[in-house]
């Protein structure tokens, strides 16, 4: 399946994580709290502002401009 | 005596751990950098000190924030003999990447699976023995917030201390990587350093410019092959963090069991109101107003009047007897006007200032405020900065001094600067009294109202000033918003009382000490040169407003009381207060500073005068604190001037603009 933006995610969808496009430290921190290659996230809420992601069961807000060079492969959770 | 050190990611509980081993007054708030620094408890057991620090929370020991650095610092230099690591049993997976980084600097670690109460109402099991196994350390079940497991952890701990081994756990991190580790960690090992040296040769693949500078200085290793590894590092460093989780992985596969269908959480529900996209902002006010109300109803109307009465009374009593005891008119003269007239005014305001932190108390307790920060995050991006740098705003409003220390938080220089610098225009608890008795006097109808409405222009005027540092000061990128939002939990009324005493405790040894200090020496200088009315312009403490009263002239407050009252507000804001009432309790009966005010100020220098008060120049507390987080008195002396000319033209634009308005 195609490849999208984290951002283009709509609440209640999963993504599994697959890249990010962003040099620096800020990179490695957003492995560090979870959202390392192929952890799979779930939007909590995606409209206006940041966005809130569930990952394994735990809340975090992500900045609009980092949630978009976030690349992930939309992953079903329905199996 | 043995050091047990707390180490665990931000909201894992750390700090209840910490009071409930020590009794402590630590303050624990449910957001993301509470302890900013680390603190300091003792407890006995067995009849033996053992000495507990409080190490900032932290999800990794990385060089991301000054927080990560000092709690990374204190490991590494092995001052603790065994590290208690908190983990929030609800978040394993996240929580043992930083477990995995204690076992790789070799120290001793305890892990206490903490909140288990909570993992079992979401059906998380957990296998104790077997995780201890896989782990290579003791692990422990604990619910910290209602005392349980705590005997069995401190238990655990010193045994390990005393008798147990370092573990000996090694990740790997694939071939390649693996090797490359050992080469380094050879070459490390050529130097006589006292620092685990395969986590540094880890540190060094991971980029870690703290690190880089640590080798340069203590260990014999030349520029190029440094710059080498560096060179390698830009590949293999998100790597390394990917090889940490999977060695987590494989751990909980086995260890832990998860319900794989998810259930929406009250968490999830409150969320859903609070952080919309149109209801977020509006609610925040709605709560703060509420706060701000239920302060005034409960501290004013119930409670105010009492301690008032009862500060009166006391007053009456001592200045009779000594009377009695035929003691010199200039020492009832002080008692009674300097020490109940002064000191005695900022008193009454107590039972508000313990309703008020008592509400923001619940509020950061509940996890609320990592919302606030969540919907305030575009209006802080308008001003070049986001979301998180609005938590150090609100630590401000109970005082600055936390509030700044909150800072350190942010993760770059320009968000830290400005969120430093904005900081003082948060008003503090201890400009509420300030308010509070110009309220009374001009507009004791509307209190809670005219309170949200200074807090509110508090706020306004930091974002405006943060606006113009980003646009002309600090012209870096912003750095990105990531910020943890933790389920809301009830909070303990016992630690909610406990930080409020903490506040009202502080405020009490101001009042007894620097405050007590400043108007003994205002009152000197008040009744000084002999053979003149006290408290009368011809004193010196009069003739010194005078010369600068003029100062005040444009903004409509011009009086020499008023004046020093202000300059004495810098050495503590509750100053103000207490030398209004010590030189108007010269001119009205008793010490009725609000009858007083209502003579020499109109509703509308009221109002200049509390928009001067509210953000001209910060306590020397605060500037101090300032000093040492800036480590540069440039900026010290720019953050006391530039807030002192806001002020001011804010408080000339309210009486100029007023007047013209014909109020």
């Amino acid at each position: 399946m195609a490849y999208m933006y984290l951002s283009n995610l709509k609440p209640n969808e999963y993504g599994r994580i697959k890249g990010i496009l962003q040099n620096g430290r800020v990179n490695k921190r957003l492995y560090e709290l979870g959202l390392y290659k192929n952890a799979v996230v779930k939007v909590v809420k995606n409209d206006f502002g940041p966005l809130i992601l569930n990952i394994s069961g735990n809340k975090l807000a992500l900045g609009r401009g980092l949630a978009s060079q976030v690349l992930v492969e939309p992953y079903s959770n329905k199996n | 005596m043995a050091v047990i050190a707390l180490a665990g990611n931000p909201n894992s509980g750390k700090t209840t751990v910490f009071n409930a081993l020590t009794g402590s007054n630590q303050h624990i708030g449910n957001w993301p950098g509470v302890t900013v620094e680390k603190k300091e408890g003792k407890f006995k057991y067995n009849n033996k000190q053992y000495y507990v620090i409080d190490l900032p929370g932290t999800y990794s020991l990385g060089a991301y924030s000054e927080d990560e650095i000092v709690a990374r610092d204190f490991i590494l230099h092995g001052n603790s003999d065994v590290v208690i690591n908190v983990v929030d049993s609800t978040n394993i997976e996240r929580n043992l990447y930083l477990t995995t980084q204690l076992l790789e600097i070799g120290v001793k670690v305890v892990v206490a699976l903490n909140m288990m109460d909570e993992a079992k109402q979401r059906n998380i099991e957990i296998d104790i023995n077997a995780l201890s196994e896989k782990l290579g350390v003791p692990v422990v079940a604990t619910i910290a917030s209602k005392n349980k497991g705590l005997d069995d952890l401190i238990e655990k701990a010193i045994k390990y201390a005393e008798d147990g081994e370092s573990p000996k756990t090694k990740i790997s991190y694939g071939e390649e990587i693996d090797k490359e580790i050992e080469r380094i960690k050879s070459i490390l090992d050529s130097s006589n350093s006292k620092y685990p040296n395969r986590w540094i040769a880890i540190k060094l693949l991971e980029g870690d410019e703290e690190i880089y500078k640590l080798v340069e200085k203590e260990f014999n290793l030349d520029k190029d092959s440094l710059s080498s590894i560096k060179e390698k590092a830009a590949t293999y460093e998100l790597e390394i963090v990917d090889k940490r989780y999977e060695f987590i992985k494989n751990i909980i596969s086995t260890t832990v069991k998860k319900p794989s269908k998810e259930v929406e959480t009250l968490t999830d529900k409150i969320d859903k109101i609070v952080t919309h996209k149109f209801w977020g902002i509006p609610i925040f006010a709605a709560i703060m107003f509420v706060i701000f109300q239920l302060t005034f109803v409960i501290g004013q109307d119930l409670l105010g009047g009492y301690v008032g009465e009862f500060v009166g009374f006391i007053g009456e009593k001592v200045v009779d007897f000594l009377t009695l005891i035929n003691s010199p008119e200039w020492l009832k003269a002080f008692i009674s006007e300097g020490i109940f007239g002064g000191i005695g005014t900022v008193f009454e305001f107590i039972p508000l200032i313990v309703v008020l932190y008592f509400l923001l108390g619940i509020l950061e307790d509940s996890g609320y405020m990592a919302r606030a920060a969540y919907v305030m995050d575009g209006l802080m991006r308008a001003l070049g900065l986001h979301g998180k740098a609005f938590i150090p705003m609100i630590v401000g409003f109970g005082c600055n001094v936390p509030g700044i220390m909150a800072t350190r938080t942010l993760d770059n220089k320009k968000d830290r600067m400005i969120a430093l610098l904005i900081n003082p225009f948060m008003s503090c608890g201890a400009r509420l009294p300030i308010y509070l008795v110009f309220i009374s006097a001009f507009f004791p109808e509307h209190g809670g109202l005219v309170l949200f409405l200074l807090y509110a222009f508090g706020i306004i005027m930091a974002l405006i000033m943060g606006r113009l540092f980003s646009k002309y000061l600090f012209k870096e990128e912003s750095s990105h918003f990531i910020m943890e939002l933790p389920p809301y939990r009830l909070p303990i009324f016992k630690y909610v009382v406990r930080s409020m005493w903490d506040k009202v405790w502080d405020f009490l040894q101001r009042a007894g000490t620097i405050i007590f200090v400043v108007v003994s020496l205002l009152w000197i200088l008040s009744v000084l040169p002999f053979g003149v009315e006290p408290y009368s312009q011809e004193s010196i403490l009069g003739r010194i407003g005078t010369v600068l009263a003029p100062i005040f002239k444009p903004a409509g407050f011009g009086t020499w009381q008023a004046t020093v009252s202000l300059f004495a507000g810098i050495a503590a804001k509750e100053a103000v207060v207490a030398v209004l009432g010590m030189v108007y309790a010269g001119v009205t009966e008793g010490n009725e500073l609000i009858a007083a005010l209502q003579q020499v100020f109109t509703p509308l220098t009221a109002v200049s005068f509390l928009a001067m008060t509210l953000l001209y120049t910060p306590c020397a507390a605060t500037l101090g604190t300032i000093k040492r987080e800036t480590n540069s008195i440039k900026w010290t002396v720019f953050s006391a001037l530039y807030t002192f000319a806001i002020g001011w033209i804010v408080a000339v634009i309210i009486y100029q603009v007023g007047s013209l308005l014909g109020f």
